[in-house]
């Protein structure tokens, strides 16, 4: 906290923090506990379903796309890629949080951009990567008849193999791969997690520019402190850490 | 009055951040970048030994993962976001409420897997529950 207080401040208008942290900032940590606990719920089910059924999509079969790469096999490429930008945007504001103690203006203007440009980037990942599963053609043997399915939250086509016997009285070559349709909800619980992760994501984007333009306006120099900075940092941390996990859980095991 | 202890200590009054350097920023920035490689070391591992290894090592490797994912997700709490920096009240208040996810995770991911294993014997969906078929014809020798 580069907060100075002046004696005689009221933080919690009981006159004192029992914690030595501004009002805004633990209340802010409170927020981000509650949101953890709504991402785990989400993240606990999402295991539940996944060890409730015998099959579940791999993910190493259905991540493996990289943008201009065409049909190469890339699993855990692309999602790593996503890691690392944001990663680095969340040391891109940790920096400026830095600069900020500092009182150095120009220096948090650098840095939000940046977190901002990391930001954007991962968002564009995103939904390249929603594009590509939700347009992506397989085909999947549906009562006696080859489908061509994408991935979303009403169709799985990342089921187990079709039987060769059946396959075989349909008149499909041989080396052909074709699936049978999976749980229903891997669409669900993928679209739903990463996409309120990325909801998140947009919504940190949106704080972070707000920051940047009322840094750029020179309200924290007139306030004397750059505290906002701070729990928008807060908040932009946390959106890297679900990250971790979600990465873990949809990606990695 | 104005000498009570309250007005004595420094609770009130924010100690100004001192800017200390860059380096524990980046440092923590390459202690996370090197988790996450080995993380999809491990992920790469299981991808290419997928079928050649037994299921206990596919289990251990996965927990490996998750611990990692752990020590990942204490650097950018306790580093990021100066965790570490609040006194201890903060993060006790903070830290211990999410020990409960311990137990929802431990108490759901068991009744998954109770659900799979009573839907495979009583819904027949996987062939592993024939073994009861033979006993079916058992009578007829008599």
């Amino acid at each position: 906290m580069s907060v100075t207080a002046q004696q005689g401040t009221k933080w919690w208008s009981g006159g004192r923090s029992p914690f030595n942290a501004s009002y805004g900032k633990v209340m802010m940590w409170y927020f981000l506990m509650s949101d953890a606990f709504t991402f785990g719920a989400f993240l606990i089910s999402y295991g539940t379903i996944r060890f409730s059924v015998n099959h579940w999509a791999d993910p190493n079969q259905v991540f493996n796309a990289f943008p201009l790469a065409g049909h190469a096999n890339l699993p855990l490429a692309f999602v790593s890629l996503m890691t690392f930008i944001l990663i680095a945007s969340s040391v891109t504001m940790v920096l400026a949080v830095h600069e900020g103690h500092k009182m150095n203006k120009k220096g948090v203007e650098k840095y939000m951009l940046w977190t901002i440009l990391g930001g954007i980037a991962f968002l564009s990942c995103q939904a390249w990567e929603w594009t590509h599963m939700i347009t992506g053609d397989h085909a999947v043997l549906v009562d006696g008849q080859i489908q061509s399915w994408g991935t979303t939250v009403t169709h799985n086509p990342w089921g187990p193999a079709a039987s060769h016997e059946e396959l075989a009285k349909l008149g499909v070559a041989a080396g052909q791969h074709v699936t049978t349709p999976g749980p229903i909800a891997f669409g669900g619980y993928f679209f739903g997690i990463t996409g309120f992760h990325g909801f998140h994501v947009f919504s940190g984007v949106i704080i972070n520019l707000v920051m940047y333009i009322k840094t750029k306006l020179g309200h924290f120099d007139q306030r004397g402190h750059y505290e906002m900075i701070e729990k928008a940092g807060l908040y932009w941390h946390f959106v890297d850490l679900v990250w971790v996990f979600v990465f873990l859980c949809f990606y990695l095991i | 009055m104005s000498s009570s202890p309250h007005d004595l200590s420094n609770e009130v009054t924010f100690h100004p951040e001192h800017a200390s350097g860059t380096g524990k920023i980046w440092k923590t920035f390459w202690l996370l970048s090197i988790l996450t490689i080995v993380e999809l070391g491990l992920g790469y591992f299981l991808y290419f030994k997928q079928g050649q290894i037994s299921p206990g090592l596919v289990l251990l490797t996965k927990v490996v993962i998750g611990i990692l994912t752990l020590a990942k997700a204490y650097y950018i709490v306790s580093i990021f976001m100066h965790l570490g920096d609040e006194i201890r009240n903060l993060i006790m208040t903070i830290v211990v409420p999410l020990c409960l996810f311990i137990w929802f995770i431990a108490a759901f991911l068991w009744d998954g897997n109770s659900w799979k294993t009573l839907r495979n014997r009583y819904n027949r969906i996987e062939p592993k529950t024939e073994q009861v078929a033979p006993a079916v014809k058992a009578p007829e020798h008599h």
